[in-house]
């Protein structure tokens, strides 16, 4: 065993740093290989699209591992960085793997696993190209997680943001069509915006790169300041929109609502894209030794957090649908990190952090177990005959309490009977996204609720946001509490149960893998808050960032060349 | 030239965002289109403007931004010319589809009461 880890870790060395395009690469040559097979090959589309997702995994765990292990300023416990086209930062662009976005690939690496698998039981067969839709979302979400360049990171951006219009209308229907071109005009008009702040950035720092941006904001000159931190709001605003801040977040709750159950899984991680964008960014170019600049925007990015929280709890409480209650615990979730990390204490970061993975997980697996209960409800059907006719779910007929509720069609007494196994799953599955959301012990919603609270309480001054914040964190969670409870009683216990829910293995294990996933995660709090605790030491000072991008080394060409032409010389002489 | 260049690009913006808030869905996509003419412009005009420099190096000119325009964005703005037209004729796509399930163009595939 021991020296089976020992090899691993040889292979490990070895494949660095090239290891770090691995959950790039991964995901586009699956699809440009399912692209180019027919319709006809499902079954060998949805096996592509399995060992892709547990390929990713693994380099993604890999690469935890690797940045996790003790420090060996280049080895091992070193921030991975590779030069894609073998140019020097900052003339080229770069991937960078450090324990941040190390982890936000291992996340989306669990989240798009159990995804694949849960749509091979029925949804990839809702429309065409759902496979290769989602490699290239993957593609696109590993690449913005790991990118060191700002336009490479826009680029990106484009590529999940397609993949997730693709994916957003598969299955088709007025609903889905609806929503989708509300999401992609509001996203092309974000685009926009990023573009805008991009080029800004670039026009009064003379570069794109993330690590070297900071270094330069720190000695701009004071009359460019200005330009600046105007480049840096109307980014900002881009990533709000996408991370689903309030008020740019109209679109979000109808379009995840409707769109098929495994998308909706995914697009969890789309929010915490657009959280983690702005944690990088604000992290790097506005880093406490940037003098005027340092946390520009701190108070907006807080009041955007809160009310987004607000927003959210207040919505989970006004809806009975179960995949608006998703969608609100979506905001909620997007909520508490902008706050978190407006907040700026690194305590409260890594709490942050910590939640913010148990959030994902909870909400993916809400996402999916959704699917699984409205069929059930609805005999078979995705959507229940009051939907259709637009009525809210509490006045329709058939979500009321029966009168003699404790009595089954033969008036036989129901309490002391055996539960279905089914029907148990259910059951339990629901209960235990209700604790994750809400952030009940026993499980990681608490413990990453906790940490953000203890951090508030630890710091030397417990400002006026940091209490409305925990005011509104707790609040938040007692709403969440009330509007799943009621869910789940409507649900659960007020009908009955008058079919049994079919539950293919397929549908079954994703879900519980997402639960024992968030289960996992509570009971190795102890590394997890490690890590997280390291990535917040990380993220307040950007300086081991900007040494491991700034001090990548080119790999030299193979063969010296005997003489350089005029031309490259002159080429020499720019990058000089 | 920056006071021409900057009215262009103001209004492009100006016209596309007041289309981008139209009730019409050929109305919002011809208003992205516009934002999206403005962007391009705009971050064309980030490499400075300048009159006869020379776009490429040309051996015997000095290598310097005073002598040559600046390629990053010209390279940029290619990028994003790609990028924002074939989402326009995606969104192009979802705009008919939608037409044709709900009959109407309205962005919200219902017309607005008492119009």
């Amino acid at each position: 065993m021991n020296e089976l880890t020992h090899l691993l870790d040889r292979l490990l060395d070895a494949s660095m740093p090239h290891l770090v395009a691995v959950p790039i690469l991964v995901p586009m040559f699956t699809a440009a290989l399912m692209l180019l097979l027919g319709e006809h090959h499902r079954r060998l589309k949805s096996a592509l699209s399995v060992t892709s997702g547990l390929l990713g995994l693994l380099a993604a765990l890999a690469l935890l591992r690797w940045v996790n292990a003790p420090d060996t300023s280049t080895g091992p416990g070193s921030i991975g960085v590779y030069l894609p086209g073998n140019w020097k930062a900052p003339f080229g662009i770069v991937l960078v793997a450090d324990r941040l976005s190390t982890m936000m690939v291992a996340l989306t690496g669990v989240i798009a696993f159990a995804a694949s698998i849960y749509s091979t039981s029925r949804w990839d067969r809702a429309g065409v190209h759902f496979h290769p839709l989602l490699q290239l979302q993957l593609m696109g979400l590993n690449g913005a997680f790991l990118t060191g360049d700002l336009f490479n990171l826009f680029v990106f951006f484009e590529v999940m943001l397609a993949a997730s219009y693709g994916l957003l209308l598969h299955g088709s229907g007025r609903l889905r069509v609806q929503a989708g071109l509300h999401y992609i005009a509001i996203n092309l008009a974000a685009s926009s915006l990023f573009l805008v702040g991009a080029a800004m950035l670039y026009g009064a720092t003379g570069t794109l790169n993330m690590a070297d941006l900071g270094m330069r904001i720190a000695e701009i000159a004071p009359a460019d300041r200005g330009l600046v931190h105007a480049a840096a709001a109307i980014l900002a605003t881009a990533f709000f929109a996408k991370a689903g801040a309030w008020p740019l977040n109209f679109w979000l709750v109808p379009a995840y609502s409707a769109a098929v159950s495994p998308v909706g899984a995914v697009f969890a991680l789309l929010t915490k894209l657009g959280v983690y964008t702005v944690l990088r960014l604000w992290t790097t170019l506005f880093a406490p030794d940037t003098g005027l600049s340092a946390q520009f925007g701190q108070g907006v990015l807080i009041a955007v957090g809160l009310v987004t929280l607000c927003v959210g709890a207040l919505g989970i409480v006004g809806t009975q649908r179960l995949s608006n209650l998703a969608g609100y615990s979506v905001l909620i979730s997007a909520g508490t990190l902008l706050a978190a990390v407006g907040l700026g204490d690194p305590a409260v970061w890594a709490g942050a952090l910590y939640y913010l993975v148990s959030s994902t997980l909870a909400v993916s697996a809400f996402f999916l177990l959704i699917d699984m209960i409205e069929r059930w409800r609805n005999a078979g059907a995705s959507i229940a005959p009051h939907e259709k006719s637009g009525h809210a779910p509490f006045l329709a007929e058939d979500l009321q309490p029966l009168a003699d509720d404790n009595l089954d069609d033969e008036q036989q007494a129901l309490y002391g009977r055996a539960i279905p196994a089914g029907i148990a799953f259910l059951g339990l599955s629901f209960m235990a996204c209700t604790l994750l959301l809400a952030g009940l012990p026993p499980l990681s919603g608490f413990v990453g609720k906790l940490a953000m609270l203890s951090g508030l309480l630890d710091a030397p001054v417990v400002t006026t946001a940091g209490i409305v914040f925990m005011v509104l964190l707790i609040a938040s969670g007692f709403l969440t509490l009330l509007a799943l409870s009621r869910a789940g009683i409507r649900h659960f216990w007020t009908q009955v149960h008058a079919t049994m829910p079919a539950l293919p293995a397929l549908e079954v294990l994703p879900v519980a893998a997402l639960l024992v996933a968030a289960a996992t995660w509570t009971i190795a709090a102890n590394p997890a808050m490690h890590h997280a605790i390291e990535t917040a030491d990380g993220l307040r000072s950007a300086t081991a960032y900007r040494q491991a991008v700034m001090g990548a080394r080119q790999i030299a060409n193979p063969v010296p060349k005997p003489a350089a032409t005029a031309s490259e010389a002159s080429v020499g002489a720019i990058v000089q | 030239m920056e006071i021409v260049l900057a009215i262009a690009i103001g209004i492009l913006t100006g016209s596309g965002v007041y289309l981008l808030l139209r009730p019409r869905t050929f109305q919002v996509i011809i208003g992205l289109t516009l934002m999206s003419y403005a962007v391009n412009l705009f971050m064309f005009s980030t490499g400075r403007l300048a009159v006869d420099s020379e776009p490429v190096l040309v051996a015997g000119i000095k290598a310097t931004l005073a002598n040559t325009a600046d390629p990053m964005p010209q390279a940029l703005v290619l990028t994003a010319i790609v990028i924002g037209f074939a989402m326009t004729a995606l969104f192009l796509v979802v705009l008919l589809a939608s037409r044709g399930l709900t009959g109407t163009d309205h962005v919200d595939g219902e017309e607005a009461q008492g119009e």
